[in-house]
């Protein structure tokens, strides 16, 4: 009995996943330092990171392309984990026990938890809105061909949604640092038996082939 | 600039006051344009091309007398010719210099994102400085007038700078040293008033009724005034809006949700941080690692 046991793991990303979320979260800042630079003249400075207002201009909208590309390819890819279910709504109904970490109070959660979800399709939308509206306000190759009315409402609801987004991502990072071991399975690929029995357990179950319960 | 500023009373994405402790003792100045005195000879924007060196593209004829067709970043000044024909079947050509007028509430200003892009002067004079420009597009996208317009060599926002360089050495605009009718003067902006005053009492003497003075308060008047004979419909001079403001929805995106969208990004952030620190970190350990193992062996 002396040879080392290897802990058990789970893969929970596939390296393509990691690549593809972490292009799409390194855009995110890229966007967020830029946008939040050309919104509130306190954070103008940050447009220097870019190599100054102009650049910031110019660069802004190709990187939001290249979210709205990669984070396509991922939703497609994440899109039947994040369908919501009757013990979804069983879940968000019991919020108070989600921010509180009582999990044993919560109905078996499956790869993602109803929060994850929610997050996934208001992802979807805003991407979608900015995507959308981005366009309108681009300026350089598309200012000529929309009436200045549909600009100024592109120009608010732009700002309105890159504002949820960036709320939502701050709610996402912190659920990642919150829940321990989350970072990991991003980085490195993995959860722990332990980790996806505790977090999410019909998932767990269905990863070894036990039967479903509750 | 190569000359320091100390008449800046309004600054582009700018929170804290500008350098403005010169301000003009006879008040702001203004741009009058009489449209009844106008004869749509194009001298002012032949003097503007001159004064600013600004040499546009030879156009096309689109079959009216306008040309250019429209304002561009090399002519930021357009005769627009309006064919009305009043109640009593008479043909009246409304001709109205078009530009920036310089308003006391500019839209431009508020909806730029780059600090000193476009500044105000104590003088009321908007004035766009090209070298803070990133070519956004924003100052387009405020204005109530459909004025700046974005250069396609160098991406910058131009539009008539009212001769802000002639103004600063006591000398009037380019365009109202040149117009041979008198139909543009220029002064301060209470004197401009009164004199578009005079004029107004002339032109109902002559049977213009409403004839009036255009300064719309909805941008907080503006520092170029049109008189006009039809004041009451402002639309027959190539669409002059009736009651311009600021769009609401630029408003909105440059008033309140600017500090509000800040600071609740803020407090988002602060609440996962508060969260953290009260709740501590989920978890899961040793006894976490049993029970999902117990589970695994026992199927």
């Amino acid at each position: 009995m002396n040879e080392v046991k290897k802990p058990r793991t789970i893969l929970r990303y596939t390296p393509g996943e990691r690549a593809n979320h972490w292009i799409i979260a390194i855009t995110f800042v890229l966007l967020a330092l830029s946008g939040l630079g050309l919104f509130h003249p306190a954070f103008y400075w940050l447009t220097s990171l870019f190599g100054g207002g102009t650049w910031t201009r110019i660069l802004h909208p190709f990187v939001g392309l290249l979210m709205v590309v990669c984070f396509a390819v991922f939703a497609v890819r994440m899109w039947k984990h994040n369908l919501m279910t009757r013990q979804d709504a069983q879940w968000l109904r019991q919020f108070g026990d989600v921010v509180n970490g009582r999990e044993d109070k919560l109905p078996d959660v499956g790869r993602y938890n109803a929060g994850q979800k929610v997050l996934f399709f208001a992802l979807v939308l805003f991407l979608l809105v900015l995507l959308v509206t981005g366009v309108v306000m681009w300026r350089v190759y598309f200012g000529a061909v929309f009436p200045i009315g549909a600009i100024r409402l592109a120009s608010l609801l732009h700002a309105l949604f890159a504002f949820l987004l960036i709320c939502a991502i701050i709610v996402h990072i912190y659920a990642a640092v919150w829940v321990k071991g989350s970072v990991h399975a991003m980085t490195q690929g993995t959860v722990s038996p332990g980790w996806a029995w505790k977090h999410h357990r019909a998932w767990f179950r269905q990863v070894f082939g036990l039967p479903a319960r509750k | 600039m190569a000359l320091q500023s100390l008449d800046i009373k309004r600054r582009s994405a700018t929170t804290t006051p500008s350098p403005s402790v010169r301000a003009p003792a006879a008040g702001s100045v203004a741009k009058l344009i009489d449209t009844t005195k106008c004869i749509g000879c194009k001298a002012c924007q032949a003097a503007c091309m001159e004064w600013n060196d600004l040499r546009d593209e030879i156009g096309v004829n689109v079959g009216v007398y306008d040309n250019p067709a429209d304002l561009t970043d090399k002519s930021w000044t357009v005769m627009r010719f309006a064919e009305y024909e009043n109640p009593q079947g008479d043909l009246e050509w409304l001709i109205r210099k078009d530009g920036c007028m310089h308003c006391e509430d500019p839209g431009c200003l508020k909806a730029c994102p780059s600090p000193g892009a476009i500044v105000q002067y104590t003088n009321g004079i908007v004035d766009f400085h090209e070298e803070n420009c990133i070519g956004c597009g924003y100052c387009i996208t405020g204005c109530p007038f459909d004025i700046p317009r974005i250069s396609k060599d160098d991406h910058k926002a131009y539009k008539c700078t009212l001769c802000s360089d002639r103004v600063a050495v006591g000398q009037e605009p380019a365009c109202v040293k040149t117009c041979p009718t008198g139909a543009i003067v220029f002064g301060t902006k209470e004197d401009m008033r009164q004199h578009a005053a005079e004029r107004i009492v002339d032109l109902k003497s002559r049977g213009f009724e409403n004839a009036g003075l255009y300064d719309p308060q909805g941008v907080g008047g503006t520092h170029v005034m049109y008189v006009l004979h039809h004041a009451d419909t402002p639309g027959l001079y190539s669409d002059l809006p009736k009651d311009p403001v600021i769009s609401p929805m630029v408003g909105l995106w440059k008033g309140v949700a600017k500090p509000l969208g800040v600071a609740v990004m803020a407090a988002t952030a602060l609440a996962g941080f508060f969260h953290y620190m009260t709740k501590g970190p989920l978890e899961s350990d040793a006894d976490d690692e049993r029970k999902a193992e117990e589970e695994i062996h026992h199927e």
